[in-house]
């Protein structure tokens, strides 16, 4: 077993891992925090997409061991101060789910996109998105929910 | 209690925001994969890597000695365990033949990825290590994968007790087929293949059963489609009462129709959680998923058409093969026949003959994926009627229009059933104009001329589908298994909020909200008064589940009508306070108002507490407001639209590129734009898939080649274009409110408008067919054998 000390949503865990166990199952089966899902073993869906220091990463693609250190965001963690994140607005206002099982990977790739780039095209959230996978939405939705996600953001003075 | 305003508001075909959405985007969403319940022990299957082999041993004592397992057992050490094989429940003739298909394999594998043994362990990771543990003696068989070498001479048989590996043959003949064609100006004869797609719903299958040995009884969370035909068939299956089986679709990640059916794992998880008296868990790699779960389509048609000199259709000829795979899974053999209505399209003519073959192969077998037999069927026409206008020498929209069905209601198609409501030529007009149809000839034209490299094309999909599962007459008539009506129950609470309970089992589709929408108008109740349950066998006992784009026009009628129940009883109630008699009422928006004298009112909530409190009821009444009603439809609805399709083909590169595609779908009246936009969107996104990337394929032995993510491609946002969308109303006559379904229609109509686009591109080189899924390989030789094989 390894010990590991990390941040997750702001709150700090110590724990005993298996070298072997992934960052996702570490989220899900030790911290309980189900919102991240598994939807492949071949790090192609983006499911499990999460935050680490605040770039995103699929954390099925990672140790729990690595993430010694590192301050994680998962999807449980988006909202603060009891109100959502601009991009889970946008996808609730513009349909960007359906079965939502995508959902938490996408909104975590969409948060790290706009951090890179605050003011993307459509084009660029097409491309920024193509490492997630959504079988339900045909990803128009998804598109036109970060673009307006964007601007929201973009419009909030000392928006995230 | 509600405000006179929000009451009035009227929620059906207007835009409100989904009440699923909340949980699923805070992480908050109760997946199958993320319920735990004390003692659960994890399941692991031992899958053939063969497609066909006789089991010759087991041995499975280095597997029960690792960490944490509990116990590992043979498909011989089960034997009993199965009160009967995995169901069927479409028999479409009598003398089909049906292999047993047990939960694990006893003696003999006859596809990669069928269950040989099963471990438990306490930990998922110890049951997969164990079960890499567990060593499997095989004498492997030829295998026969594909269609047409499953019906040459001598082919391995893939059940050794049947003369060959047909299945069974359907038929279905109307009109004199033999003089439509005898008379024709012109035959068109085409051979087409429908790729075997895998449905990759996002979320994996997961199941956990729950036993309570001291009662006998089991509840079952699965990633199902169809909780309540579970049950039943759950039941008969492992040999338990039905009473004793719960069965709960929680939130669940996608269906497409490969959460449509009764799964070895399920009835295994059954058996195990009997016999070991402990929960068992089983969640499936995603690797699993493609050998273990549904793969569909899968076909090889041939279709003739005989016209006269002008183009107009006289006969219609259909004669297909389907992979069925190595078993007959649950509805399998009754996927062609639900194209089989559909081979004449939104056309009409004299005659038609169809036959579908059924075929055996050692592949996964394969079942209802989105659309189910109808996105075949509507490739083929809608491919062939191109063909015909090319040999006729007309415009692929001119052609359409000289064979459409007239507007109207309960047309009677050539393919045997009358349409509910038809008005092609309005739709096709509006589509033909938003796109600017002249100017993409012109631009076409113009890149044709100046030699460019990058060559337009477009392409028509003029689709009508059915759907709306449907009349249970109906379907006894087709063999099918099971009924096609759909129960709700609507209860009003003392506090003046409804609950509606529905036998349809959303994964994704909005039930909650739709089913919210239409309870609030009928009712006269906020739309957040209204709480939706389903999915769970003993919160809604009656349900017939959702598959077949059946929901709104089944289930949400139901919801309409008991909902209708309610006010006709509160209507009686309300009488009675206001000392009125019930004809003397009005009901507008949740109030029912003495005629001429509106200030004496009562509201539903007013009455909903009068028939809680029950102090003052009319003679006879029963307490409480609550009714149930059970819908079972007249007829199938028949949505249909224009779906064009514009593509640039790189002549260098043979890539396909979709720049502009338009679907105008016609789904009779709208409950909620946003969400059917948003069916349509998926629903296309997945017939463009279908057109450009998506195949999978089989080696000669049976191991299938395409066995990921990585090499089967899943498109991303990166893959699709934008879609614009637009729609007219041609209301249905088979339900009160005019709906007609709309999850599948985008997914049926796609196919062939990318298709025919792609081929109208390259058919001044004389390219007249090119095979699906377009990738660039297959295009670039295309252009390459018309230039005259200039490889």
């Amino acid at each position: 077993m390894t010990r590991i000390s990390l941040s997750v949503n702001g709150v700090a865990h110590d724990a005993e891992v298996e070298p072997r166990t992934l960052l996702v199952y570490f989220l899900r089966e030790q911290l309980g925090l189900t919102g991240t899902h598994v939807g492949c073993d071949t790090s192609s869906c983006g499911a499990c997409t999460v935050l680490v220091d605040g770039r995103s990463v699929k954390s099925c693609t990672m140790l729990a061991a690595q993430a010694d250190g590192a301050e994680i965001t998962t999807v449980e963690g988006l909202a603060a101060n009891g109100s959502w994140h601009p991009l889970q607005t946008a996808f609730h206002e513009q349909h960007g789910l359906q079965c939502g099982f995508c959902t938490p990977g996408m909104l975590m790739a969409s948060v790290s996109l706009l951090a890179e780039d605050p003011d993307p095209t459509a084009e660029q959230i097409r491309h920024g998105l193509e490492g997630n996978l959504c079988r339900c939405t045909g990803y128009q939705n998804i598109v036109t929910a970060v673009l307006a996600a964007a601007e929201e953001m973009r419009s909030a003075p000392g928006g995230r | 209690m509600a405000t006179a305003e929000k009451t009035a508001t009227r929620y059906v075909g207007g835009g409100v925001l989904r009440k699923e959405d909340p949980t699923l985007l805070t992480g908050q969403g109760t997946f199958v994969e993320s319920i735990t319940v004390p003692g659960m022990l994890h399941a692991a299957f031992v899958r053939s890597p063969y497609g066909s082999a006789e089991i010759t041993g087991v041995d499975t004592s280095a597997a029960s000695a690792a960490p944490g397992v509990v116990a590992v057992f043979s498909g011989e050490d089960l034997a009993d365990e199965w009160a009967a094989g995995l169901p069927m429940a479409w028999p479409v003739t009598d003398d089909i033949r049906i292999p047993d298909h047990w939960p694990v394999a006893k003696d003999t594998v006859r596809h990669v990825g069928e269950a040989v043994a099963v471990v438990v362990a306490g930990t998922r990771a110890q049951a997969a290590d164990a079960a890499e543990l567990v060593v499997v003696d095989y004498d492997e068989r030829p295998a026969v994968v594909d269609i047409e070498s499953a019906r040459a001479d001598g082919a391995p048989k893939v059940h050794e007790q049947y003369e060959n590996n047909d299945s069974y043959t359907w038929t279905l003949t109307n009109g004199d087929v033999d003089a439509a064609f005898a008379k024709a100006d012109v035959i068109v004869k085409e051979r087409y293949t429908q790729p075997r797609l895998i449905p990759n719903a996002i979320e994996p299958r997961a199941v956990l059963v729950r036993p309570t040995p001291a009662a006998s009884d089991y509840t079952v969370w699965s990633t199902t489609q169809i909780p309540h035909i579970a049950k039943v068939l759950f039941a008969l299956t492992a040999g338990i009462p039905e009473s004793k089986v719960r069965v709960i679709a929680p939130d669940v990640g996608g269906g497409f129709g490969s959460k449509l059916n009764i799964y070895a794992e399920e009835i295994a998880c059954l058996v195990l959680a009997r016999r070991l008296g402990a929960p068992i868990k089983w969640v499936a790699a995603r690797s699993e998923d493609y050998v273990a779960t549904i793969h569909g389509r899968d076909q090889i048609q041939h279709i003739e058409l005989a016209a006269d000199a002008e183009g107009k259709i006289l006969g219609y000829r259909a004669n297909i093969f389907a992979n069925m795979g190595a078993y007959l899974q649950l509805v399998a053999p009754g996927v062609p026949l639900l194209g089989a209505f559909l081979f004449c399209g939104t056309y009409g003519g004299e005659a038609y003959h169809f036959e579908c073959t059924g075929v055996f192969t050692n592949t996964t077998p394969t079942d209802a994926y989105r659309g189910a037999g109808r996105p075949e069927a509507t490739f083929a026409i809608e491919r062939a009627i191109d063909t015909l206008a090319r040999e006729i020498g007309v415009d692929p929209a001119e052609i359409r229009r000289r064979n459409f069905l007239p507007k109207g209601e309960m047309v009677q198609s050539p393919g045997g059933l009358a349409f509910d409501s038809t008005d092609y030529e309005a739709n096709l007009d509006r589509a033909l104009e938003i796109l600017d149809y002249d100017a993409v000839r012109a631009e076409q034209a113009a890149r044709r001329s100046s030699g460019s490299s990058r060559l337009l094309g477009v392409g028509f999909s003029t689709y009508v589908e059915m759907c709306g599962l449907a009349p249970s007459q109906v379907l006894g008539s087709l063999n099918y298994g099971a009924g096609g009506w759909d129960a709700a129950t609507v209860r009003m609470l003392p506090t003046g909020q409804a609950e509606v309970v529905t036998g349809t089992s959303p994964h994704g589709q909005g039930h909650v909200t739709a089913w919210s929408q239409i309870a609030a108008d009928a009712l006269g109740v906020p739309y957040e008064d209204v709480l939706v349950l389903h999915g769970d066998t003993q919160v809604a006992p009656h349900g017939m589940n959702t598959y077949g784009s059946r929901s709104l026009s089944v289930g949400g009628i139901a919801v309409h009508n008991a909902c209708g129940r309610v006010v006709d009883k509160a209507r009686r109630i309300a009488a009675h306070l206001l000392e009125v008699s019930p004809e003397d009422l009005e009901f507008e928006a949740g109030t029912f108002s003495v005629k001429g004298v509106p200030d004496r009112t009562k509201t539903i909530q007013e009455v909903a507490y009068a028939a809680w409190t029950a102090h003052a009821l009319p003679e006879g009444e029963e307490p409480g407001l609550t009714a149930h009603h059970v819908f079972d439809p007249p007829n199938f609805t028949f949505p249909f639209g224009t779906h064009i399709c514009v593509v640039e083909i790189d002549t260098e590169t043979g890539e396909v590129e979709i720049v502009r595609y338009l679907a105008v779908d016609d789904c009779g009246n709208v409950v909620n734009p946003q969400i059917v936009d948003g069916q349509v969107h998926g629903g296309v996104a997945q017939g463009i898939a279908a057109a450009l990337f998506e195949e999978a394929s089989y080696a000669e032995d049976g191991t299938l080649e395409t066995s990921s993510m990585l090499n089967y491609l899943v498109p991303s946002a990166a893959e699709m274009p934008a879609f614009e969308l637009d729609r007219t109303v041609t209301p249905s006559n088979s339900n009160p409110m005019g709906v007609k379904g709309i999850g599948e229609a985008g997914t049926i109509a796609s196919t062939p408008a990318v298709a025919n686009a792609a081929i109208d591109a390259l058919s001044h080189l004389g390219i007249t067919d090119l095979e699906i899924p377009l990738t660039p390989l297959r295009v670039w030789s295309a252009i390459q054998d018309a230039k005259g094989g200039a490889t």
